[in-house]
């Protein structure tokens, strides 16, 4: 059984359809949920937490039916929403103690169980000053804290990384990935930012126009098309010269932009094939790398807009 | 980011070292949560549970509501014989409408601070992506919002009555007229609260949302003792009578008087069994309808 399973899930506001009839199963383990702006990710979450009704299909979390059954969902699930909704004027602790009486937990239990989450979300002491003098991370890092207070069996991350710098962006990341692997806490995440999601996901659910674009484990996307990534040095037109005596080799290569070469994968001597030749040419060979697919492709193959039926 | 994604790499460079320890305890169903809820609410008017300063302002609107009962009472020990006193020198009924101020003041400065500050922030999206649904949300605050003021409203009261026992007050009737009291005090915490949290909720700026309850409620109750008095003085009573129906502070005193007989506030109380059923009728509309709109309002809320 999926931890999130929609049917010909459709939700249509007056004039705008924001779900397309969608078909997605999602499993245990980080699933990333990419899509531009206005994809329709947010609107999903919404419906997968009993919010907003949908106006057609089913949608089913941990075998709940959303329609009948939200409020049992809200209490097996953590939200960390986009937005900002933290108030100015109380501690990341009492905040997260609170919402976990909230969801449930005994006001004791709460009071451990915040302690303990905000320790993994990496909220020291200043988890004792109001919000409002918070940082962006810091206060990422408390929503992040509020949505796993109560353990939930599933949490739905909607844009987690959103306004980080790169090295909180980092460590928010490596968060995510341990709730969902060592934490045991099956993962929704949303981005628009599709590198961040090829890093931590076991599967991708892509969408576009409220429709499903692709859904596949995270392993298809970035190996669907191999390819390596060779940068030679030795003489100013090195990456030419060895260009050329790729193509004579029978192989397919091509620039690929600051004097990289990206040769096609056509056989697992490929890669012999290139460093012989560097040799022969007397090239020193300084990079040799498989060049992976990035998620980014499908929208770039399968053209954003179009739709590719899965 | 375009390196093979790593699932068995530990990460680095994280503060944590100790493990993630599920929850297996007991998890508590809507009604505990319910009252938990309330609680926070309640202790967080009267600023228990936040910072220093923000206990100020309800504490003091509390001590001074106090203070005049205090010596009240203590002229009343001291020289009842003196004075010849043998019952309170100010009316249970009436005490809430001599401090209506203080009361007022306390209801414009706490309703948003329970009301709007969730909508300010967006704190109502975490509520509400919890298992408490809407309409609990917003009768658990209106609740903790009604019984923080009566709380305001009834500690002078119940200092009163101590102190009306200690002056050998006959027991019996000042039982009584406290308990009716007590009742009036029930009522006109529901109208403050009520409509102050309609106007909390549809004003989320709190500076605005703070001057907007108070000219609801100590305007509305200035113009409409105004009227009494004009219409009392002219004769023309049944002005003053209607009138009071559109302040909270002179409906339910009202209320007491048609249905305890207790004394009046107002130089115009209702008069006659139709218009006291008016009065009762009006108090029970605008509680009904402040809770139904705000349901409504939060019904529209996305979240």
């Amino acid at each position: 059984m999926g931890v999130i399973e929609t049917a010909g899930l459709t939700k249509e506001y007056p004039g705008v359809t924001a779900l397309d009839r969608l078909d997605v199963t999602v499993g245990e383990g980080v699933t990333g949920l990419v899509g531009a702006n206005g994809a329709g990710k947010s609107t999903l979450i919404k419906i997968l937490l009993g919010l907003v009704p949908a106006t057609g299909g089913t949608a089913r979390v941990l075998g709940h039916d959303v329609a009948t059954d939200g409020g049992r969902i809200r209490s097996l699930v953590g939200y960390m929403p986009e937005h900002d909704c933290l108030p100015a004027d109380v501690s990341a602790s009492d905040l997260v103690v609170h919402l976990g009486q909230m969801s449930g937990l005994p006001y004791a239990a709460a009071r451990e169980r915040a302690s303990d989450v905000l320790r993994h979300v990496g909220l020291a002491e200043e988890r004792y000053r109001p919000i409002g003098g918070y940082s962006t991370g810091m206060k990422q890092r408390a929503k992040l804290a509020q949505a796993l207070v109560h353990d939930p069996r599933l949490v739905l991350l909607d844009e987690p990384t959103n306004g980080l710098d790169p090295s909180s962006r980092d460590d928010m990341l490596s968060l995510v990935r341990r709730i969902g692997t060592e934490f045991g806490i099956a993962v929704l995440v949303t981005s628009h930012l599709l590198g961040e999601l090829e890093r931590i996901s076991d599967h991708v659910v892509v969408l576009d126009g409220g429709r499903l674009l692709q859904s596949s484990a995270t392993t298809d996307f970035l190996h669907a098309t191999g390819s390596l990534l060779v940068e030679v040095q030795g003489r100013h037109d090195a990456d030419q010269v060895l260009g050329q005596a790729l193509v004579d080799a029978g192989l397919a290569a091509r620039p690929a932009g600051d004097a990289l070469i990206e040769v096609d994968i056509r056989d697992e001597r490929t890669a012999d094939v290139v460093r012989d030749l560097a040799v022969d040419l007397g090239l020193g060979l300084v990079r040799l790398q498989e060049r992976h697919h990035r998620i980014e492709d499908v929208f770039r193959e399968g053209g954003a807009g179009s739709v590719q039926p899965t | 980011m375009s390196s093979p994604p790593e699932p068995q790499a530990a990460p680095t460079g994280v503060i944590h070292d100790l493990g993630y320890r599920p929850y297996a305890g007991p998890r508590l169903g809507e009604r505990k949560v319910a009252e938990a809820f309330f609680l926070t609410g309640l202790r967080n008017t009267y600023g228990l549970g936040r910072s220093a300063r923000s206990k100020v302002l309800p504490m003091g609107l509390l001590g001074l509501m106090l203070l005049p009962a205090l010596i009240l009472v203590g002229v009343l020990v001291q020289a009842r014989n003196l004075l010849g006193l043998d019952e309170q020198i100010v009316a249970y009924s009436t005490y809430p409408l001599t401090t209506q101020v203080l009361i007022s003041v306390f209801v414009a400065a706490q309703a948003p601070a329970l009301i709007s500050r969730d909508l300010r922030f967006s704190t109502i999206t975490l509520y509400l992506a919890r298992p408490m649904r809407r309409s609990v949300y917003v009768l658990v605050r209106v609740a903790s919002l009604t019984v923080a003021t009566f709380v305001l409203i009834a500690a002078p009261l119940l200092l009163m009555y101590v102190g009306g026992l200690l002056a050998d007050l006959p027991f019996g009737r000042e039982t009584g007229r406290f308990l009716a009291a007590i009742v009036g005090a029930v009522l006109l915490s529901a109208c403050l609260a009520g409509p102050a949290a309609v106007v909390a909720a549809l004003t989320i700026r709190r500076g605005l949302a703070v001057a907007a309850v108070i000219v609801v409620l100590v305007v509305s109750y200035t113009v409409v003792a105004t009227i009494q008095g004009i219409s009392y003085d002219s004769g023309h009573e049944s002005v003053g009578e209607v009138a009071g129906l559109f302040s909270p502070y002179t409906l339910v005193n009202g209320v007491q008087v048609f249905l305890f007989d207790s004394p009046a506030a107002t130089r115009t109380p209702p008069d006659g069994t139709a218009m006291g059923v008016l009065y009762c009728v009006a108090t029970v509309l605008l509680v009904a309808g402040s809770i139904g709109i705000l349901m409504l309002r939060y019904r529209r809320i996305r979240t």
